[in-house]
């Protein structure tokens, strides 16, 4: 075991519990304010738990509470980076010099410090852009170096904090690329809103309601299959996992779900997912004929205003309608209606 | 959006105001003997010693202030408010007033004046000073400039940089003060500024000697009275001074 976590912040709300094994990714999801920042803080040492304890790699960097001894290793020697939403390059450093910060605090001579700054920054495919400042960067690209920046610091544990959460939807599917390679075998936490990076970035997911841990399991477990449509919800998207066959994502009920795929064609036979906004989903009250669009046949399970739509749930699917719209199909828990989406409105992904 | 139309005659007011009493002086500069008043001895000791005060006590304020501005920014705790507030009295105390709190601290029958005489040193009346009264008067401005500076810039680079293992002292040297040296530098103008034009603390702590605590302020206004023509030259270098100083850090920096 690497890395274990627990921690109670009353102020917050927050009494929980969770641990990562070595060179094994956790994406922590959860909707606001269910404590995945206060677990990363208490983890980098910016919170100060009423009662926790922190272990990495078999040091004890948190142990406080009653009769506990009341450890605190301050921040900067707990070799936990931290990569946030936001890049947050140092505006006054080149793109070489913010990477070869972390190996400079460390110790690294200027010249070691910069040689080993110019192959992370190879390594996250912007070793052209080692002389920028990060004004002159894009949101991707500083990102990406921001990426490099705290691999080079060679943490022990890395902390993301919905790394791609503030990035230009084009850019994402590379970078998240990107993040799988150099995640895999590394001890890291992630906290997304996104259940595609728990699929694609994590090995186990760690779901948070309310300062609790609510559920955890093995990503694909936890997000693709039905028997855990919080987590999916949670994530604001509906999410079908399946295998890739004939040009569709058949899931193992039968159903067929035509998407749009995004990167490479997956092979048949592939395990894909496809996601969609609930937005995205029109709803019939008769069944839809001869259209090129994904129609399941479903159970409204539960109807919820949501700001100034109409969230229908129906199972581990959900639907947001006009009010109109709801009030014209008088929906109703119970009702069988048919959910459609457009082949283009839906993500298909490898697995 | 455009501003209402009577602002512009108050505004033109304001700035008449100010700018004509620099018209005035200039007009009642003698040119014909400008270069002989500005050189005599007596005004050439009192411009290079108000220089050089003036940049000692500048530094003196960034020493001590820009870690006085950090803990008022970046900690909390009880009487927080209070530190800050007596901490920029100077700001609102007539300089008199802080002369004679230097003296009764300083002098040779001040607070600390015995242990200081007992150390061989008096600072009172000597151009150390000259320095500390210009130092008193001028903090606060560097401090209150810095504060406001390291507030806006947030901690969020420095905790950044903390995660990545910069020890505490490293992130102050490499990160903070690079992101708010634009803020130090406009701190650091106006505190020459104000202590090229300090008299009152001075002339009561320091007192009046030539060449050695009689600085330009205090040259102008001696003139003023025995050859008012020189005091006016005087004034002329004292305005030139300060608007190349201003001028200068502005191009610097982009800032104030």
């Amino acid at each position: 075991m690497t890395f274990e976590l627990s921690c109670a912040v009353a102020e917050r709300g927050v009494d929980l519990a969770f641990e990562v094994a070595a060179g094994e990714t956790v994406a922590v999801l959860g909707p606001n304010g269910s404590g995945k920042s206060t677990a990363l803080g208490v983890t980098a040492g910016l919170v100060a738990p009423d009662v926790g304890r922190v272990v990495l790699d078999g040091t004890v960097l948190t142990d406080v509470g009653p009769g506990r001894p009341g450890t605190r290793v301050a921040p900067h020697a707990r070799r936990t980076a931290l990569l946030g939403q936001e890049p947050l390059l140092f505006p006054h450093l080149d793109a070489l010099d913010n990477v070869a910060f972390g190996p400079r605090s460390g110790g690294a001579s200027r010249a070691v410090a910069r040689r080993d700054a110019q192959r992370w920054l190879d390594e996250v495919g912007v070793g052209e852009l080692a002389g920028r400042r990060p004004a002159q960067l894009s949101g991707g690209q500083a990102q990406r170096v921001a990426v490099a920046r705290a691999l080079a610091a060679e943490p022990r544990l890395l902390l993301l904090d919905e790394p791609m959460a503030a990035l230009d939807i084009a850019v994402l599917p590379a970078l998240r690329q990107t993040l799988r390679r150099l995640l895999a075998g590394r001890s890291a936490i992630v906290v997304t809103h996104d259940p595609l990076d728990a699929l694609l970035l994590a090995d186990r997911v760690v779901v948070l309601s309310d300062g609790r841990v609510v559920e955890q399991g093995a990503s694909s477990e936890v997000l693709s299959r039905p028997r855990s449509p919080f987590a999916a919800r949670l994530a604001g998207l509906n999410l079908i996992a399946g295998t890739w066959r004939d040009g569709a994502v058949e899931t193992a009920d039968g159903l067929v779900v035509h998407g749009l795929v995004a990167g490479d064609p997956p092979a048949a036979g592939e395990r894909v997912i496809a996601t969609f906004r609930p937005a995205s989903v029109a709803v019939y009250r008769d069944p839809v004929e001869g259209s090129p669009r994904n129609a399941f046949e479903v159970t409204v399970t539960e109807i919820e205003p949501l700001a100034d739509l109409i969230r229908v749930h129906a199972g581990p699917l959900h639907a947001d309608v006009t009010v109109q719209a709801a009030a014209e199909l008088a929906l109703e828990a119970g009702l069988i209606v048919t959910f459609s989406v457009k082949a283009t409105e839906v993500a298909v992904y490898g697995l | 959006m455009g501003l209402p139309r009577w602002i512009y005659v108050p505004a033109l007011v304001g700035a008449v105001f100010v700018l004509l009493p620099l018209v005035a002086i200039v007009a009642r500069v003698h040119w014909a003997e400008f270069g002989s008043l500005v050189t005599s001895e007596g005004s050439r000791a009192a411009f290079w010693l108000s220089l050089k005060t003036s940049a000692a006590s500048t530094l003196l304020c960034v020493l001590l202030g820009v870690p006085m501005a950090l803990v008022l920014a970046r900690r909390r705790f009880r009487g927080l408010a209070l530190l800050r507030s007596l901490v920029l009295l100077p700001l609102v105390l007539p300089p008199v007033v802080g002369g004679l709190a230097l003296l009764y601290t300083f002098g040779r029958r001040g607070l600390l004046g015995s242990e200081l005489d007992a150390l061989g040193i008096q600072v009172a009346f000597s151009t150390i000073a000259v320095v500390m009264a210009q130092t008193f008067v001028a903090m606060p401005f560097l401090v209150v400039s810095m504060e406001g500076t390291l507030r806006t810039a947030g901690q969020r680079y420095e905790v950044v940089a903390a995660s990545l293992g910069a020890a505490p002292t490293t992130v102050f040297r490499r990160i903070t003060l690079p992101l708010v040296l634009p803020g130090l530098v406009s701190g650091a103008v106006l505190s020459f500024a104000r202590s090229l034009g300090e008299f009152g603390a001075t002339i009561t702590f320091a007192g009046s000697l030539q060449g050695r605590t009689r600085t330009l302020p205090l040259e102008i206004y001696l003139q003023r009275e025995t050859d008012p023509d020189a005091a006016v030259a005087l004034a002329l270098v004292l305005v030139v001074v300060a608007v190349l100083v201003i001028g200068l850090a502005r191009q610097g920096r982009g800032v104030l």
